[in-house]
């Protein structure tokens, strides 16, 4: 057998751009098949990278060096850091990105990357022998033969999409979808289950009425998403979005034709996602609800059209434009694009191992929609990780899982080869448990450290790295020995802030621990010298503030870690195992669990049959 | 789970006169520490005993031994520790609801011993035995462990737990949705008013539960008093049957007699024992004996008295003795006259011989045990230490929410631990995970692209 190829990727989305750049740079002689070239990395739903949990996962994929982050970075046309007031866990900051730019540098970082070809096909067949994955059967028939197959189709397999009665076989934006895939890969033993999601309205800026809106401006350029700051250039001005509410016009029409909707038809099979429903769903499950906000995000500055965030809809052409006209601003709107549904056949991901690859088929990753998530940050987070995983596994070294405390990636592709996926998961904040230590903030030191040993964060910015790490400890380690006296001066400057005063020598590590003190604040009392790097003085603030609070999530994010140490074989065999409820051993048959750890969060596994199961692994003796 | 840190009661509990509760984990050491009133348990050395008091706040729970092991060498390789309590069931239950309230689980069977193993104390065969014996077990255990709660219980702590519920969704959908305008922004002052309302009814259950708990176990009631005061024969009216032997001559009853009095529902253990007194006689000291020890394990003393003679040292020395203990003086044999002069303390008059005044003691059995209020109502009967213990962290948890609302700390930072309450009631309910807050999350906000 001749191999070709280390790795091919199947797909150009942001999975499958991450995963690429990923293989080719741990020098993997890499593929990438997409059916369109120019469609590579484009963003067919919302123009916006970030917000709450995603900006985190951003931050992380940065952190082990992925290319999302710098991307962002080069393409946005706002940036905004949402939930300040709200706490440091949550955090998040948000980019409005352009469309037109965004793919646009992606597609060149791919095409400067060494090691990586770029192909335009579609794939019809996995090559599989004796449940090894051996590469790829082109719809010409051509075949491609890799070590390693990484799947990232995203919403393109058996694309249906929806608008009023009609289904036409597509993928989104009117290309080809891929067809023949899913069947083959059902046939491998794959299962797969439809799911569908949908997109607003794209608008033309020039036929809409910005004074009857609310402005939404942006935050002023001060944050980016990457730990190299080279990227980001401040732009002229930021593009602002605008705020609107539905009319009753607008509910009046909806309840019109209802059942003129591929929804409410009967029409759409595939489970859609709670977190973004249809307006007309809206409307059907909050009935009470008189209005519901809309958004009008800008989509590029190379283009005319505008994003109407909050409007998705399978409606008939002719009652979109009805509706669209119903709102404020946009009673002469030109829709430049109807909105649509689209289902797809995503995998269920409880198939896959932790590193994404299929329990299955050895040597075939998944990564992205296809997994059943929805969002480009989750994407790129999973292509990354399969990208990442494949290439260590071909090295052979030891895999890369990140764990619960670790990262939202770690929760995120937890989530999914543990408990699977009804609906398009997407990665919210309220799915953390230890989302303090999971801060958008320190992502660079929860995970550089693993960029760096699996190789794709180079030494410099490691360096860079190691510095900023050094002058934190530093600089919490100065603020114990540096201390402040009660006194006249000193209290009066902090009851002109409505602080208390203090009675006692104060280190001004223990000043900051006050309600309503801030780093700056207590420099500025104690009249020391501060630190002027923000990134840094964030960090010392955050890990004093809420150093007791920290100190309880990392204690119990210990035990977890002792759970996750205790790994389970993968050739153990539950049908010889004892005391194990019978719901317990159907369940891990299926999961197939890696740790201790994962198994616990089976639904429906008790510390009975956890112990149980812990005492069996150890005794070594149920392993064939 | 595997690593919890894990609380059980050591000795077979009502049988000896002393309990031990061990307590094994990462944590055991810090948990008993908040509870443990003596040496500060984190300084001493492994392998040491310690003397000191059990206490709940400010209340004292017992006087107590408590033995620390740190890791490694210890029984199951985990810090442990052993507290040797007295006997009876109320102390070491209340102790184990203590445990549980600050962060112990309570242990499966064989636990302990299986992390004996899993830490390489003891060896395979060792354990397997234990697991077979287990597992016979687990069945029973198990079925009995989900009657544990009473559906009124379960159903008032799952309405908690939908209002906490509540809280947390509104705090989550300020976050993952920050411009979701639908939604009030939820802050420590909008907070606390809310968690404090929470933890009130928390309270009102949990004062409640000691009820439950009296009604499910019963009262341990001893009939105390010098010879010849009638004891006996009070226990006959109040059971209405001849179950003692009752004369004239003093020292009839020698070993203990028992009857179940039942008062509305609430059944007290009566136990009749020998009249206290300086004897020579064998027997009859064997009973004094196991009267005084029958007299550590009660939950009620009815100390008789007869009131048609005065005050004897005897009688002033049982007085002192049932000093601590709740107790109800019964002035007997009042249809011989009142002689007797007790100013310190109430006493419920009666004649065991004619049945009269029994209305009176019964009356205020009820007061000090049972409040009748709750009876009527139906209202929660909470009598399972591991759901109070529950109930008490949910509590511990919300007041330390109230804290940080208090310290104007932000609201990520309040939701910890409102959070930790509701998933601490939702080992009650069995509502708990990410998913059921995402599903609360999107069924009552509209959220969407």
């Amino acid at each position: 057998m001749i191999t070709m190829y280390d790795a091919i990727v199947i797909g150009g989305g942001h999975a499958g751009s991450e995963a690429s750049l990923a293989l080719a740079r741990l020098n993997k002689k890499t593929l990438l098949i997409t059916g369109n070239i120019k469609m590579i990395a484009t963003m067919p739903c919302n123009p916006s990278i970030g917000g709450p949990a995603k900006g985190t996962l951003v931050r992380e994929i940065d952190a082990l060096g992925g290319e999302m982050g710098k991307n962002a970075d080069q393409s946005y046309l706002q940036m905004k850091m949402l939930n300040n007031s709200k706490g440091p866990a949550v955090r998040a900051l948000r980019a409005q990105s352009d469309k037109v730019l965004y793919p646009q540098k992606m597609q060149q970082t791919l095409f400067d990357q060494p090691n990586l070809e770029i192909c335009e096909a579609y794939v019809n067949k996995l090559i599989v022998n004796d449940h090894i994955c051996q590469g790829v059967i082109l719809e010409s028939g051509e075949l491609i033969y890799s070590q390693t197959v990484v799947l990232t189709t995203g919403t393109y397999m058996e694309g249906t999409v929806l608008v009023g009665s009609t289904a036409i076989s597509s993928g989104p934006d009117q290309q080809k979808p891929s067809i023949g895939l899913s069947q083959n890969l059902r046939e491998l033993g794959i299962t797969t289950f439809r799911l569908k999601t949908g997109t607003p309205q794209r608008l033309i800026r020039s036929s809409i009425d910005f004074s009857k809106m609310e402005l939404s401006p942006g935050d002023g350029f001060i944050y980016h998403f990457s730990f190299d700051d080279s990227y980001f250039k401040p732009i002229d001005h930021e593009w602002p979005c605008y705020l609107i509410h539905t009319t009753e016009a607008t509910k009046n029409i909806i309840s019109d034709n209802l059942r003129k909707s591929a929804m409410y038809s009967g029409l759409v099979k595939g489970i859609g996602p709670r977190y973004c429903p249809s307006i007309e769903d809206k409307f059907v499950r909050f009935a009470d609800k008189e209005r519901h906000q809309l958004f009008i995000e800008p989509e590029s500055q190379f283009s005319d059209e505008v994003y109407l965030q909050g409007f998705s809809t399978s409606m008939p052409h002719e009652v979109q434009d009805q509706m669209v006209h119903s709102l404020p601003g946009l009673e002469k709107a030109i829709i430049a694009k109807y909105a649509y549904a689209i289902e797809y056949d995503a995998i269920n991901p409880t198939q896959l191992w932790p590193t994404l690859e299929s329990k299955k088929i050895i040597n075939l990753f998944f990564a992205g929609q296809v997994n059943g998530t929805s969002g480009y940050e989750e994407a790129a987070a999973q292509g990354l990780m399969a990208g990442i995983n494949a290439a260590l596994k071909q090295d052979q070294k030891p895999p890369l899982v990140l764990r619960r405390d670790e990262a939202y990636i770690g929760v995120l592709i937890d989530d999914l080869v543990t408990k699977g996926t009804q609906e398009p998961y997407r990665m919210l904040t309220s799915r953390a448990e230890f989302r303090l230590l999971l801060r958008h903030d320190n992502a660079d030191m929860r995970l550089t450290e693993y960029g760096y040993q699996v190789g794709l964060i180079d030494t410099n910015r490691h360096k860079t790295f190691l510095q900023k790490q050094a002058a934190i400890t530093a600089e919490i380690n100065r603020l114990k020995t540096l201390y402040v006296n009660p006194g006249k001066t000193i209290n009066d400057e902090l009851k002109a802030r409505n602080l208390n005063e203090i009675n006692e020598k104060l280190s001004l590590f223990d000043l900051l621990k006050r309600p309503g003190m801030t780093y700056q604040l207590a420099m500025s009392i104690a009249k020391e010298t501060r630190i002027n790097s923000p990134e840094i003085y964030e960090q010392v603030e955050i890990e004093i503030m809420y150093e007791g609070y920290i100190k309880k999530a990392k204690k119990e994010a210990e035990k977890l870690i002792k759970e996750e140490s205790i790994t389970i074989p993968k050739t153990i065999d539950y049908d010889q195992l004892h005391n194990l409820a019978l719901e317990a051993r159907a369940k891990l048959k299926t999961i197939r669990p890696c740790t201790i750890g994962q198994a616990s969060r089976i639904s429906g596994i008790t510390p009975a049959d956890l112990s149980s199961l812990a005492v069996q692994i150890k005794s070594g003796k149920y392993n064939h | 789970m595997l690593y919890d840190t894990i609380v059980g009661i050591a000795t077979l509990q009502g049988m000896s006169a002393i309990n031990v509760v061990r307590i094994s984990g990462i944590d055991a050491i810090a948990i008993v520490n908040k509870i443990f009133k003596g040496k500060d348990l984190s300084t001493v050395s492994s392998h040491t005993v310690h003397y000191g008091h059990i206490i709940d706040g400010n209340t004292i729970i017992d006087e107590v031994l408590v033995s620390v092991f740190f890791e490694p060498k210890t029984f199951t390789g985990e810090n442990v520790v052993e507290i040797s309590t007295h006997g009876g069931y109320l102390i070491p239950n209340k102790i184990v609801e203590l445990l549980v309230k600050n962060g112990c689980r309570i242990a499966e069977n064989g636990e302990f011993s299986k992390r004996a193993f899993l830490n390489g104390r003891i060896d395979l065969s060792q354990a397997e035995s234990i697991m077979d014996v287990i597992s016979a077990q687990t069945e029973t255990q198990l079925r009995l462990a989900n009657r544990g709660l009473h559906g009124d219980v379960k159903a008032l702590v799952g309405e908690l737990q939908t209002t906490i519920l509540d809280i947390i969704a509104k705090i989550e959908v300020n976050i993952d949705y920050p411009e979701y305008d639908d939604a009030t922004v939820m802050t420590d002052n909008i907070l606390r008013p809310d968690i404090k309302k929470i933890v009130s009814r928390l309270s009102v259950i949990l004062h409640n539960s000691e009820t439950g708990k009296v009604i499910r176990e019963g009262i341990k009631t001893v009939i105390l008093g010098k010879p010849n005061v009638g004891k006996s024969s009070l226990l006959n009216s109040l059971l209405k049957e001849d179950k003692a032997i009752v004369t004239e001559i003093s020292g009839t009853t020698r070993d203990l007699v028992e009857g179940d009095w039942n008062l509305g529902g609430v059944i007290l253990n009566l136990v009749d024992t020998a009249g206290i007194r300086n004897t020579d006689d064998a027997v009859e000291k064997i009973g004094i004996i196991k009267a005084k020890k029958a007299l550590s394990e009660a939950d009620l003393v009815l100390l008789v008295l007869d009131q048609s003679r005065s005050l004897t040292t005897e009688d002033i020395d049982l007085l002192t003795l049932t000093k601590n203990k709740p107790r109800i003086i019964v002035g007997n044999k009042i249809d011989l006259g009142k002689h007797i002069d007790i100013k310190l303390e109430k006493t419920i008059d009666v004649s065991a011989k004619n049945s009269t005044g029994l209305d009176q003691l019964e009356a205020e059995v009820k007061r000090l045990f049972i409040d009748e209020s709750l009876l009527k109502e139906n209202q929660l009967m909470l009598a399972n230490a591991r759901h109070i213990g529950k109930i008490g962290e949910a509590k511990t948890a919300l007041e330390d929410a109230l804290k940080a609302c208090e310290n104007h700390f932000p609201v990520d930072i309040i939701e910890i631990d409102i959070r930790k309450a509701w998933e601490v009631l939702g080992e009650i309910t069995g509502e708990t995970g990410n998913e059921v807050l995402i599903h609360a999350l999107f069924s009552r906000f509209c959220l969407g692209k």
